[in-house]
Parts: structure tokens; C-alpha cells; sequence
């Protein structure tokens, strides 16, 4: 999985999550809580589905590389290749 | 009560609701005259084909998309009952002092619908209860439905709902009525409502006891009174009312439905299910006591008959010996779950939200499905399958009653200065 593929994925979750948000145009490098309507529940959220679909786990300590599409990638994308390594 | 002050007056000004039979007052008279029921034929989880009281209002026009996929079913119909109670109203709400608007709303039980669903979530997952959401908790906790409704009205004073099984709509009410009266709040948001057909355990529950009702067609399966009905139909449904102290309501010159002139509550402690005629007597007695009106004052008895084999009689024997046919000419006994099943918290305040509107047409709703009256549910003057002309009707009492041996009966009046 590439870095766009995993910002891709990131992305129909929170369309998901966050189903009234205009996802268009956002900004990859800037905080998501910056640019939309999303409270701590929702980056629950993100994890749960995270966990639930993709079976990556995101352990409280790493929450903060959730904060942008950029960082989400940087920090996801190993682990979704490890997952699918390990399948 | 007529001696006491006009801020000591309780005021219904507005109605929210959503039923079975539509989402307005005028909607759902219109069905209660036509002698409509609406029940539908649902798929339950574990349970196969049940019949319900379904409703299907719009809950996009007060909710976004997140709120609706984060709150529960009984925050959804809890908001769009409140919502449109204040349009109803025609209070201005942007000029409402929010901190001064307390919301009180029975429910009969909350969190069944997302416990269950989340034991069905992890059981995906082998039990894992790492996959149990974060939401379960704020949905669980007993004021969810009153408290969705502050969120997403902005209000800032008390809410809370009240726990009082299927007596609780008139509770919601009656709460509302001591916070008024008390000063606590300017404008009250007050009803019940009622998410319960999306829980199976409140079916199998209904089953297990032998109280569930079933019929060929689903429309004549809730039949209270008649001699074949064999037990309840489960409904979904809201009612909310705006009340106001009779003093804001004039000074704003509010469309007044009725004044809120009697309540009471009591409880059987007999029996966690069966019902007690001795102590639903007690009850409406009281609530007439207090309204300073007589038996032979009032012009519609709304039963909470539920069809239930047990529970029909005991109600019937209970308002034979309150309202004796002929000592009480000008009563009239009817039954509201006949159309709608049984909207559990909800259904006190909806079964009167479909009788108010005697006030202005004089006429009383009819119990359907009675093909043959069980003698041991004839009141004498039992309102069957036609609706009656009363002339005019000034007083309608409303009971509510519900497990573990709660009653409610509630006594509003066509408002007069």
C-alpha cells in the first residue's frame, strides 16, 4: 500500500464517521480537527474502524500521529503493510 | 385548583409527536376518526416476523447525519417530538432564555436497543470486547433521550428523563407540572418516548409471559377489550408537549390545548406484572381529588388498556366502580392503543396527544378491533369501532399504568379564563 492508497482509506472513514463534512479540499499537512467538525468520540471512532476493518491497532499513545492526512499515512501505512505481510 | 394563582396554571401551548399513524396532532386525528390502525409486520433479530407500531418521521429535518449515526433511535424521536412541540408553540425559541427551559421525558427503559446491538457487534468478533464501542455509554445513560435533545436545541436548564414504565408519559408530564409550578424553569419540554421496537428482549420478554400479541392481520392484533385479543403490540413513538405557566402563556397570547388540571401517581406493591384494580381507583380518585372535579365531570376516560387477557379487566373493574354508567352520563371510555399498539414510555402522552383534539370537535375516538365485547370488560359506556358525538367535551382523564405496579392518571381540561 502506498501513502496516497492509505490517505484514501483514511479518508472513507471519516466520510463515514463524519458523513455531513466536505472532505474536498482538504489539506494533507494541517490538523483534521482544524479543518472539520470531529470531537475526541470521533477519533474513537477512526481507531475503532481502524481496528474493526483493517485490523491495525493504535495504541492511546500513538493518537497523535491520527492528527493529519499526511501524518495518518506516515504512521498507517507501515502498519497496513504489516498486516498485510502477516496475511 | 381554581382558587389557585394564574402562575399556579399549567398550560399545554404546543405538541410534538410521532406515531404509528403520522407525525402531527391533526394527522393522527384524522386516522383515530377513520378508525385506522397502522401496525406493520417487522423482521426481529432471534425472533423471526413480529408485529409493531412503527414510525417513520423525518429525521433529517432536525438532525444531521453524525448526530443521527452517534445518538439513539429514543434521542431521534425524543428531538423531533421537541422540535416541532416548540414550532408548534409558536414561541419565538431564539428570544427563550435556554437556561430557564427544563426538559422531562418518560421513558419506560433505555439502553436495551444498544446493548443488544453491540453483544450482536462483538459476537462478530468472538465475544472481543475490544471492538465494544466508545458510544455505548453516553447512549446507555437513562437521560440520553432528554439529554440529545439539549444538544441539539442549545437548551442549558434541567433535563432529565423519568424512569416509570408505561405510566411514564404522564410522569414526563406531571414532573413538568411540579417545575412550573415550583418556579424552577419558565417553559417545560415534557412527554415520553419510546425506542423499544428496536430491542428483541422487549418482544421475547412480551412472549415469554404470554403477553405478546399475535393476529393474522397485524392491523387487529392490538384489540383491548375485545374477547380474542391475547396480548400486546410493541410500538415506537414520541410525544412532547411545551407547558407554560398560564401567566407567560397569555402574556405571549399563546394557542392554550388544555390546562393540566389533576395528576396523580401511586403504586399497587402486589406484583411486579399483574396490575390492581383497587389501587388504579385509588389513583384516578386522587387525581380527580386534586383537579376538584367529580366522576360525572368528566367527559373522556382514555384507558391504557393494553390487550392483555388480565390487564383489560382489571382496568374496566377499576373505571366501572370510578365512573358507574349511570352515575356519570356525560362519560365516555375509549382506547387509543387500539390503532397504535403499545408506545411503552410514550404512550400516556401520545394517547393524549389523540384525544385533545375533542376539546374543539367534540367527538370521541373510538376502540376498534372490538368484534365481541368481553362482558368482563364493558364499562357501559365503552366508545366501540364508531366515533361518538359528546356535544362538548371539557375534561379528559388519561391513564397510564405500568410494571412493578406504578399507575398514573392525569386530568387535563379544555381551557377557560
Amino acid at each position: 500500500m502506498t501513502k496516497e492508497e492509505c490517505k484514501q482509506v483514511v479518508l472513507e472513514i471519516i466520510e463515514e464517521i463524519a458523513p455531513d463534512e466536505d472532505l474536498e479540499g482538504l489539506s494533507h499537512d494541517v490538523r483534521l480537527r482544524d479543518q472539520l467538525d470531529l470531537d475526541s468520540m470521533d477519533f474513537l471512532d477512526i481507531v475503532m474502524e481502524l481496528r474493526k476493518k483493517h485490523g491495525i491497532e493504535v495504541p492511546e499513545e500513538d493518537y497523535p500521529q491520527l492528527a493529519s492526512l499526511d501524518s495518518c499515512a506516515e504512521y498507517l501505512t507501515p502498519k497496513f503493510n504489516a498486516v498485510k505481510a502477516g496475511a | 385548583m381554581s382558587k389557585d394563582t394564574d402562575a399556579q396554571r399549567i398550560v399545554i401551548t404546543g405538541c410534538g409527536l410521532t406515531s404509528p399513524l403520522g407525525d402531527d396532532v391533526a394527522t393522527m386525528r384524522a386516522a383515530l376518526l377513520r378508525g385506522e390502525a397502522r401496525i406493520e409486520n417487522i423482521e426481529m433479530r432471534h425472533m423471526g416476523t413480529v408485529h409493531a407500531g412503527v414510525c417513520h418521521f423525518d429525521a433529517r429535518r432536525w438532525q444531521g447525519r453524525r448526530e443521527l449515526r452517534n445518538g439513539t433511535r429514543a434521542g431521534s424521536v425524543a428531538i423531533y417530538c421537541a422540535r416541532e412541540a416548540v414550532a408548534d408553540s409558536g414561541i419565538d425559541w431564539d428570544s427563550v432564555e435556554k437556561p430557564r427551559v427544563g426538559v422531562y421525558l418518560g421513558i419506560t427503559e433505555h439502553g436495551n436497543v444498544e446493548t443488544e446491538n453491540e453483544i450482536h457487534n462483538i459476537s462478530q468478533f468472538e465475544y472481543d470486547t475490544r471492538y465494544w464501542t466508545h458510544h455505548h455509554n453516553p447512549r446507555t445513560v437513562a437521560n440520553n433521550p432528554a439529554g440529545e435533545v439539549t444538544l441539539n436545541m442549545g437548551i442549558t436548564g434541567p433535563h432529565y428523563t423519568i424512569g416509570a414504565a408505561c405510566a411514564a408519559g404522564n410522569a414526563g408530564i406531571i414532573q413538568a407540572l411540579w417545575m412550573l409550578r415550583l418556579g424552577e424553569v419558565d417553559l417545560a419540554l415534557a412527554g415520553g418516548v419510546s425506542e423499544s421496537i428496536h430491542t428483541f428482549g422487549i418482544f421475547a420478554g412480551f412472549k415469554s409471559q404470554g403477553a405478546l400479541a399475535h393476529h393474522e392481520d397485524p392491523n387487529k392484533a392490538s384489540r383491548p377489550f375485545d374477547k380474542g385479543r391475547n396480548g400486546i403490540v410493541v410500538s415506537e413513538g414520541g410525544a412532547i408537549y411545551t407547558m407554560e405557566r398560564l401567566t407567560d402563556a397569555r402574556a405571549r397570547g399563546a394557542k392554550i390545548y388544555c390546562e393540566v388540571v389533576g395528576y396523580h401517581i401511586n403504586s399497587d406493591a402486589v406484583d411486579a406484572v399483574l396490575p390492581n384494580a383497587e389501587r388504579q381507583t385509588q389513583c384516578m380518585g386522587a387525581a380527580l381529588a386534586k383537579a376538584g372535579l367529580t366522576p360525572a365531570d368528566v367527559d373522556i376516560v382514555n384507558t391504557h388498556a393494553t390487550s392483555t387477557p388480565q390487564g383489560d379487566i382489571q382496568e374496566c373493574k377499576a373505571v366501572r366502580t370510578v365512573f358507574p354508567a349511570d352515575a356519570c352520563p356525560r362519560t365516555r371510555v375509549n382506547n387509543t392503543k387500539s390503532y397504535i399498539g403499545h408506545a411503552m414510555g410514550a404512550a400516556g402522552a401520545l394517547e393524549l396527544a389523540g384525544n385533545l383534539p375533542s376539546f374543539n370537535d367534540g367527538l370521541v375516538h373510538p376502540t376498534i378491533n372490538v368484534d365481541e365485547l368481553d362482558p368482563e370488560c364493558d364499562t357501559g359506556n365503552l366508545v366501540l369501532n364508531e366515533p361518538a358525538e359528546a356535544g362538548e367535551v371539557r375534561v379528559i382523564l388519561n391513564n397510564s399504568f405500568g410494571m412493578l405496579g406504578i399507575n398514573s392518571s392525569l386530568v387535563v381540561k379544555k381551557f377557560a379564563d
